[in-house]
């Protein structure tokens, strides 16, 4: 015990520290470095006589990141230098990936709103030629509220069920197996899960599925696995010591389950559920395989065509007309709004279930 | 209500590893015994034998017998959840459920086991919160979470939690490891106060608290890394810091230990 700190020699090559203080850039600086590069990126391009905006940004970018690093290694020495341009590199990916996200959003609120009114949202497009305006989307949103408020009865409790046993009881080989064709589902594409309903259809009642029922089952088979990755993650952060806090009171391990550990982590796995449902509310294959498309209002899931949300876009794309175009904007929009609602409604359910401090 | 505890021929696996090696010892009832010893020794884990929480753990087994009064814990017919009842337990982090309010804390061991009638609740919670010297503190904020209080209350919350079912033994692992002198002060004035109710166990590194709040010590220590733990010996607590009958246990409290 007779080793002292004051023994250790300081590394070879790096200088003693003399002062603490050093020269820094202002706070202002990266604010006055990208306008400098906004500014001579848009003359070079501009004077070059390039078309494209998007060169113009790049080139910006470009000068950004590099001019960061030149005017912070003169000042504040490489290693700020270095941090510099880690920071300005993140902050342009962040730029890049919310300019297609903005991109999308306002087009389709641009072209969407045109005919997105209360008659759009209240009327099919029963009795509606294609090529005349008018019509509206009722019919797809009765359907694909019901296509996956079916799928989601079906594939949430099964999901939840599925993580708790992969966390809470399973052991050996049967979890493994389990765990790897959970793996394996997250992977199959929709028009795969169709088929398989479809020919499963065809097998058990010897007739084409027709019917929304069908559909959610597609969709249900989309959504499982990522109900139960989901679970799993928020269970596995819900704290051993609550359970055997709960354990030690001579709780029973089910009851421990469903009052300890599941109200603790019920906000990720509503968060969870909600984005699985909005996964599958953009799908269009199943529908287009089970349901079949239809343009007028059935309310009944279990029998006869439906519509939904993207294969009403689907089809009055594919219509090709001015009408018709502005009807599958709109419709997209719909659909993102109702995505978004449904990750608000999660978001608030998260927070009003959080553990509370 | 307490009751004694005679452990006999006592060993614990984790998978294949022996952890602790082939204890016997008595615990009076009515009486505090702590359990003292250098990390890794077994202390923690002969402790959850006594209320079958080992098992819990993955690859966790019991070999021996564990008598309460005329009782094998590990009998073939036991419900290891009944054992849980019976035996309560309290950690060396506090871990008051994040999603329950103070009274819900305080209830839900009573809740949870069926106990649903709002007065009797009621009385229940408010006595438990005063057995643990915590009411007066919380009285006017049951409803707020339990997570907001602070380390020492939290930990006294666990103390009520667990008496609040009513148990005979209390166990207690390192409860005062995560807390300030002053808490550690009223958690040990508490354990005076709960043994002329309760049998307790009570695991400890600090010396000074077990000579102060224990009847007896008992002194476990291990061979070597890798080499289960085994009871050095068990006694009075007076006579095993005064004048210990083994060399081993003189050497760990008088820190001549490795």
């Amino acid at each position: 015990m007779s080793h002292s700190i004051s023994d250790a020699k300081p590394a070879a090559g790096v200088p003693p520290v003399t002062r603490l203080a050093g020269r820094r850039l202002p706070r202002w600086s990266p604010l006055a470095i990208g306008v400098g590069a906004i500014v001579v990126g848009v003359a070079i391009g501009a004077g070059a006589g390039l078309k494209s905006h998007v060169q113009w940004g790049l080139i910006a970018l470009i000068l950004f990141v590099a001019g960061s690093y030149a005017v912070t290694a003169q000042v504040e020495g490489r290693r700020q230098a270095k941090d510099r341009v880690a920071t300005s590199l993140i902050w342009s990916s962040f730029i890049l990936a919310v300019i297609p996200l903005y991109s999308l959003v306002e087009t389709t609120i641009s072209k969407g709103a045109k005919v997105l009114d209360g008659t759009f949202l209240t009327h099919s497009m029963n009795n509606v030629l294609t090529i005349q305006p008018g019509g509206g989307v009722y019919h797809a949103i009765i359907g694909t509220l019901e296509q996956v408020g079916i799928a989601t009865v079906i594939a949430a409790p099964i999901g939840i069920l599925t993580a708790v046993y992969l966390v809470e009881y399973g052991r050996g080989a049967l979890a493994k197996w389990v765990t790897f064709f959970v793996d394996v589902m997250t992977g199959v594409p929709s028009i795969v899960a169709g088929l398989f309903i479809l020919s499963l259809w065809f097998v058990l009642l010897g007739k084409a599925p027709a019917s929304g029922f069908a559909g959610s089952l597609a969709l249900a088979i989309l959504m499982l696995p990522v109900v139960v990755r989901s679970t799993e993650e928020m269970l596995k952060l819900v704290p051993n010591e609550l359970r055997e806090a709960s354990l030690a009171l001579g709780v029973p391990k089910w009851r421990t389950i469903t009052k300890v550990v599941i109200p603790t982590a019920i906000g990720g796995i509503s968060t969870g559920v909600m984005l699985a449902i909005a996964r599958i509310a953009g799908e269009s294959a199943p529908i287009a395989l089970l349901v079949f498309g239809s343009n007028m209002i059935n309310t009944n899931p279990f029998s006869g065509p439906q519509s939904s949300l993207p294969y009403y876009i689907y089809q009055q794309y594919g219509n090709g007309n001015d009408p018709s175009y502005d009807r599958a904007w709109a419709a997209a929009l719909v659909l993102i709004a109702f995505v978004m609602i449904l990750n608000l409604v999660a978001r608030g359910i998260a927070r009003w279930k959080a553990p509370k401090r | 209500m307490a009751k004694r505890i005679d452990v006999s021929g006592l060993s614990a696996f984790y998978g294949t590893h022996r952890a602790i090696d082939d204890i016997s010892m008595t615990v009076e009832p009515r009486s505090v015994t702590a359990f003292i010893g250098p990390s890794g020794c077994g202390k923690s884990t002969f402790l959850r034998t006594l209320n079958r929480m080992h098992e819990v753990t993955p690859g966790g087994r019991v070999e021996g017998k564990v008598m309460l009064d005329d009782e094998n814990l590990y009998g073939s017919s036991v419900d290891p959840v009944t054992v849980r009842r019976t035996v309560g337990m309290v950690f060396q982090r506090p871990n008051p459920f994040p999603t329950m309010s103070i009274y819900d804390n305080v209830a839900a061991g009573l809740r949870l086991n069926g106990v649903r009638k709002k007065g009797e609740l009621d009385s229940i919670v408010e006595k438990s919160l005063k057995g643990a010297n915590l009411w007066n503190e919380v009285k006017d904020r049951l409803n707020k979470p339990g997570s907001g209080l602070s380390g020492g209350q939290q930990q006294r919350l666990c103390i009520a939690r667990a008496i609040a079912v009513e148990p005979q033994v209390l166990l207690m692992d390192e409860p005062c490891s995560a807390l300030d002198p002053i808490s550690t002060l009223a958690i040990e004035d508490l354990i005076g106060e709960l043994k002329t109710r309760f049998t307790i166990v009570i695991v400890t590194h600090n010396m000074q608290q077990a000579a102060r709040v224990s009847d007896r010590t008992a002194f476990f220590n291990l061979a070597g890394v890798g080499q289960p733990g085994k009871l050095i010996e068990i006694d009075d607590t007076q006579r095993i810091f005064s004048n210990p009958s083994v060399q081993a246990t003189e050497d760990y409290i008088s820190g001549r230990f490795g």
